[in-house]
């Protein structure tokens, strides 16, 4: 005989509410049906009243997590529909500031996960390291969460040489951080009882399944749009996808650990190629025709839709955001999990709702 | 006095874009560690003190809100944290925003800021800590909120 229990909105392990009907037969999960929509609140309709340099402030507002990245992925987009090629050093500033988003990113998950499997002090370690990516974030842009540094036609701000400097020196203290903490996510005899094996997912189930970045990856499947997609930079950069073969909690994570080197890498050899000249172009006119735009956001690839009719306010913004990739993949995961283990496998796939449901 | 040298928290997500939660939670991490004020986040509404609000109220969560409200024993105090949770912020025209959280249950204080900085959170937290001993002394209790969905304001 099954038993249904309510695993949300309001939990514990949760930052943001999502509500997952669990159904359980003897402490094993069988089935799941989630239940979405508490934080929707009408963005791709919204946009009707702004005009698309407002919609800028609107996509950062859509995740606070990733908002650097949302607003980048956004202009990007509309500068496909205005056809024009922004000035490079522009485009530099860019993979910076995305960059740092990322590592803030993992670093906040890789805290909240520690918290979920009982590590406390680990979770603050990690949120410690992470306050220094935040300050030099706040530095360069002027604000500690939503940074608005993307505009469409380059980037509202310059990067100073003091800028740089404090960024490299910050890099050197995270990157040593980021080898001690990874002692623990990886060695650690009890992390690995609780990791190792846990909701795996095979290479082609996850391929098949629509599943996005590092859970993906976590599966052996050396898909990334860095790589893939048409921003020549992060070829120049020599970019590289991270790779784990197992598929579990374990994978998943080593995968997230390993993309912070990666980023600390490409934000180094950002910097050291750093062209000079301006950083942003004057747009005249209004944006016609549409545009597809795919980012690899910390959560997975993000897909932008956007479409212009010649007035000041876009026709049609669509966002395909990587959780609601991941969301399925959770419930392929999830049967056969027993019930303790049900919040460390929602928090592998790194569920970001306020994008989901925006 | 000891309700005001540990005041609990529940901090609760309506409607929010992740940023000023993780400026919550930023606040009870080392650089800011509201703990030394004895400041601790329950993840239970039964033994909490202080609410802490963040984001704007929608259709679907307003009855999860008023439901984790009447649940907080008296003395009770809410603290709504961020621009989307004091009015709606750049979502208040949203077709699925009802508005502020004062919309819905009674708010004490607010944090103004999109999103507000630690310092200020932890501010607001101070500053509801002596709305907290105020209640205490003059036994004033929150009211029961009711569930209704149609309960929702004309202006939404």
């Amino acid at each position: 005989m099954t038993t249904v229990i309510p695993f949300g909105p309001q939990h514990p392990v949760l930052p943001e509410p999502v509500s997952l009907k669990l159904e359980i037969d003897n402490d094993v999960v069988v089935g799941v049906l989630p239940s979405l929509g508490y934080v929707h609140r009408g963005l791709e309709k919204f946009i009707d009243t702004k005009d698309y340099n407002q919609t800028t402030y609107i996509c950062e507002r859509i995740c606070g997590i990733c908002s650097a990245l949302h607003g980048i992925t956004y202009t990007r987009a509309v500068e496909k529909l205005f056809d024009v090629e922004i000035p490079e050093r522009a485009q530099y500033i860019r993979v910076i500031v995305g960059e740092l988003n990322r590592v803030h990113s993992h670093l906040l998950w890789l805290g909240l996960f520690a918290d979920g499997f009982g590590f406390e002090s680990l979770f603050y370690e990690c949120w410690k390291y992470r306050e220094a990516v935040l300050d030099v974030l706040e530095r360069i842009t002027g604000n500690r969460v939503i940074h608005s540094i993307s505009r469409v036609g380059g980037v509202s701000r310059d990067l100073t040489k003091e800028q740089i400097d404090m960024t490299l020196k910050m890099l050197d203290a995270v990157e040593s951080q980021v080898k001690d903490i990874e002692k623990v996510f990886v060695n650690n005899y009890t992390v690995k009882q609780r990791l190792v094996g846990l909701a795996t997912m095979s290479k082609q189930l996850a391929y098949e399944a629509g599943t996005a970045g590092p859970t993906l990856r976590g599966s052996g499947n050396a898909v990334d749009v860095r790589e893939t997609a048409d921003w020549d930079i992060y070829k120049d950069l020599g970019f590289k996808p991270v790779v784990e073969k197992d598929g579990d909690c374990y994978a998943r994570t080593k995968v997230r650990i390993t993309e912070l080197y990666e980023s600390i890498k490409l934000i180094r050899n950002a910097i050291s190629k750093l062209p000079n000249g301006e950083v942003a172009i004057p747009i005249k006119g209004f944006p016609t025709g549409e545009a597809i735009m795919r980012t690899e956001q910390p959560r997975g690839e993000v897909v932008y839709y956007v479409k212009g009719n010649g007035t000041k306010n876009l026709e049609r913004l669509k966002i395909r955001t990587p959780t609601f990739a991941n969301i399925p993949s959770l419930l392929l995961m999830l049967p056969g999990v027993k019930l303790a283990d049900v919040p460390i496998v929602v928090l592998t796939i790194d569920p970001c709702i306020s994008c989901t449901e925006r | 006095m000891s309700l005001a040298k540990s005041p609990w928290i529940i901090h609760v997500n309506v409607n929010s874009c992740n940023g000023c939660d993780i400026e919550v939670v930023a606040c009870l991490t080392p650089l800011y560690d509201a703990e030394r004020f004895g400041v601790l986040n329950i993840g239970t509404p039964k033994q909490a003190d202080i609410m802490v609000v963040t984001g704007s109220v929608n259709y679907k969560n307003v009855n999860v809100l008023k439901n984790l409200y009447n649940q907080i024993p008296d003395p009770k105090v809410v603290l709504a944290v961020g621009a989307c949770a004091s009015t709606g912020g750049i979502f208040h025209n949203c077709y699925n925003v009802i508005g502020g959280v004062d919309q819905v249950i009674p708010v004490d204080a607010y944090v103004p800021g999109c999103c507000p900085r630690p310092e200020a959170i932890l501010d607001g937290v101070v500053a509801a800590l002596s709305i907290l001993e105020e209640k205490k002394k003059g036994n004033i209790k929150g009211k029961e909120v009711k569930l209704k969905g149609s309960e929702v304001p004309s202006n939404a």
